[in-house]
């Protein structure tokens, strides 16, 4: 694993930490550096709330090997209710009950470990809503 | 000497959380594969709570204790310790802590450390929290007691170590949801359960888990704190015990004069197991999710090692609004994924290939 690049990318993985482009507003995640809208270079860190609905997925039984743990399971693409669209893995739901529109919210969870001697990477990823 | 511990400062519990995974495994599935169902009509507890392949007590840490911030309304950086007990920390070595408290914000004025007592670690975590702010060092600590317990395969452990917890905040009285009335701890050197460095399972003496270890040291912790706070029975309205199963929480309530409704809502065992370091302290979030100002609540855990702490808390008008910010344990409960063993042994990594 590398681990700077793991260290440095913290915020992103446990806060959901985007941008906000200050021309414009735009928010993006993961976070460009260029604004996708007006293609200004200036942006704050903007911290996304964590909640939105599934606008699609995919069932994955062919595994990398970090994951084969988790096999199979679900990645979904997520609209956050900022507006923004983000790729992530679905968790606490059996591949069966996963349905489109369906309300998830952001958890933090071992995204893989190292092999038995490695870090453990911790990241997020979304269930389905607890409270009604 | 003055035997009730309590601080200078009055200290209080300004937020809790709870947290328990999803997945269930029914007693009946271990029954069947080891005991060919030989033992079904005497269960220890009909089911145990399971985490999925990607939980371990950091990432059950960091849920509680983001529920118990919610609940206080507090900006997490005020937080100025954070202590995660329990006996299944993911790393040997690098505090649970460190992460939780990155992932909650609470970074970087702070300290974090892990606390180990078997099932007591969440109130020792609790107990020092309660010093930190009592004493002024900060004016808010987060305790949290959590684990993901595991028994070998085919041991009567098997059938309870289960995995959950929950998060105490503790800061201020005037702020408190419930104030700290005192507490009281016992210790000796008793090997009733232990597991030994590198070791993945953990050894434990039968018989010799009752009387002299659990029996003992929860009814030495309940008498001295109820004689030093010169409080009876009758005078809670709750009491939430260290819970290996179900038999022995209500046998012990027996025997110290507490009433079968007096235990019922800290009762969880029958729904998610042994939580181990979770145990007493999920069973608390419990209670407090339902109580009404001016009740009292005693808890004492049970860690084996062994020792017991035990406190009177009591609660106050805070809680009213407290309660609804965070999921209620009863959502964490309902939540249920019922898996089989195969499963079970998958995700717990009892299958080993080498
Ligand atoms: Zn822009």
């Amino acid at each position: 694993m590398d681990i700077p690049r793991y260290w440095r990318l913290k915020n992103q993985r446990y806060l959901l930490e985007g941008r906000k482009c200050q021309a414009c507003g735009e928010l993006s995640f993961p976070p460009r550096l260029v604004c996708k809208k007006c293609k200004s270079r200036l942006s704050e860190p903007h911290r996304f709330i964590g909640r939105g609905t599934l606008y699609t997925f995919t069932t994955i039984y062919q595994t990398p090997d970090r994951f084969d743990a988790y096999s199979p399971y679900v990645v979904g693409l997520i609209d956050l209710e900022e507006g923004v669209r983000i790729t992530a893995q679905l968790t606490d739901v059996r591949p069966e009950e996963v349905e489109i529109g369906m309300a998830l919210e952001m958890v933090i969870r071992q995204i893989y470990a190292d092999g038995d001697r490695g870090p453990i990477l911790y990241g997020y990823k979304f269930r389905p809503i607890l409270q009604k | 000497m003055q035997r009730i511990m309590k601080p200078l400062r009055e200290t209080g519990i300004v937020g809790y959380g709870a947290y328990v995974p999803a997945f269930r495994l029914p007693a009946r599935e271990i029954s069947e594969l080891w005991r060919a169902g030989q033992d079904i009509d005497y269960l220890p507890v009909p089911q145990k709570s399971v985490p999925g392949p990607d939980e371990d007590t950091v990432t059950m840490s960091i849920e509680a204790a983001r529920n118990a911030i919610a609940r206080a309304g507090l900006a997490p950086e005020k937080i100025r310790a954070v202590w995660v007990g329990s006996e299944s920390h993911p790393y040997a070595v690098k505090p649970s802590g460190t992460i939780v408290a990155q992932v909650l914000n609470i970074v970087p004025e702070v300290l974090a450390a892990d606390m180990e007592f078997a099932c007591k670690a969440g109130t020792e975590a609790m107990q020092a929290a309660i010093a930190f702010v009592g004493s002024k060092m900060g004016d808010y600590a987060l305790a949290i007691g959590m684990d993901t317990a595991q028994g070998r395969p085919g041991d009567a452990l098997e059938y309870t170590a289960a995995a959950g917890g929950a998060a105490y905040l503790m800061g201020p009285a005037e702020e408190a949801l419930a104030i700290i009335e005192g507490s009281y701890s016992y210790v000796t050197d008793t090997p009733d359960f232990f597991r030994r460095a590198y070791q993945k399972y953990p050894e434990h003496g039968n018989r010799f888990t009752g009387d002299p270890a659990y029996f003992d040291h929860l009814t030495k912790s309940i008498t001295n704190l109820l004689e030093g706070l010169n409080l009876k029975p009758k005078d809670f309205s709750a009491a939430v015990f260290h819970q290996p199963n179900t038999k022995f929480p209500k046998r012990l309530a027996k025997m110290m004069g507490f009433s079968a409704e007096q235990i019922k809502q800290g009762l969880l065992s029958p729904r998610i197991g042994n939580t181990y370091a979770g145990a007493s302290v999920v069973g608390l979030t419990n209670v407090l999710d339902k109580a009404q100002p001016g009740d009292r609540i005693l808890i004492a855990s049970f860690g084996s090692g062994a020792g017991s702490d035990a406190f009177s808390i009591r609660v106050t008008d805070k809680i009213r609004s407290a309660v609804n910010k965070a999921p209620l344990t009863e959502d964490y409960l309902n939540r249920e994924i019922f898996i089989k063993y195969g499963t079970y042994a998958r995700w717990r990594k009892k299958i080993t290939l080498k």
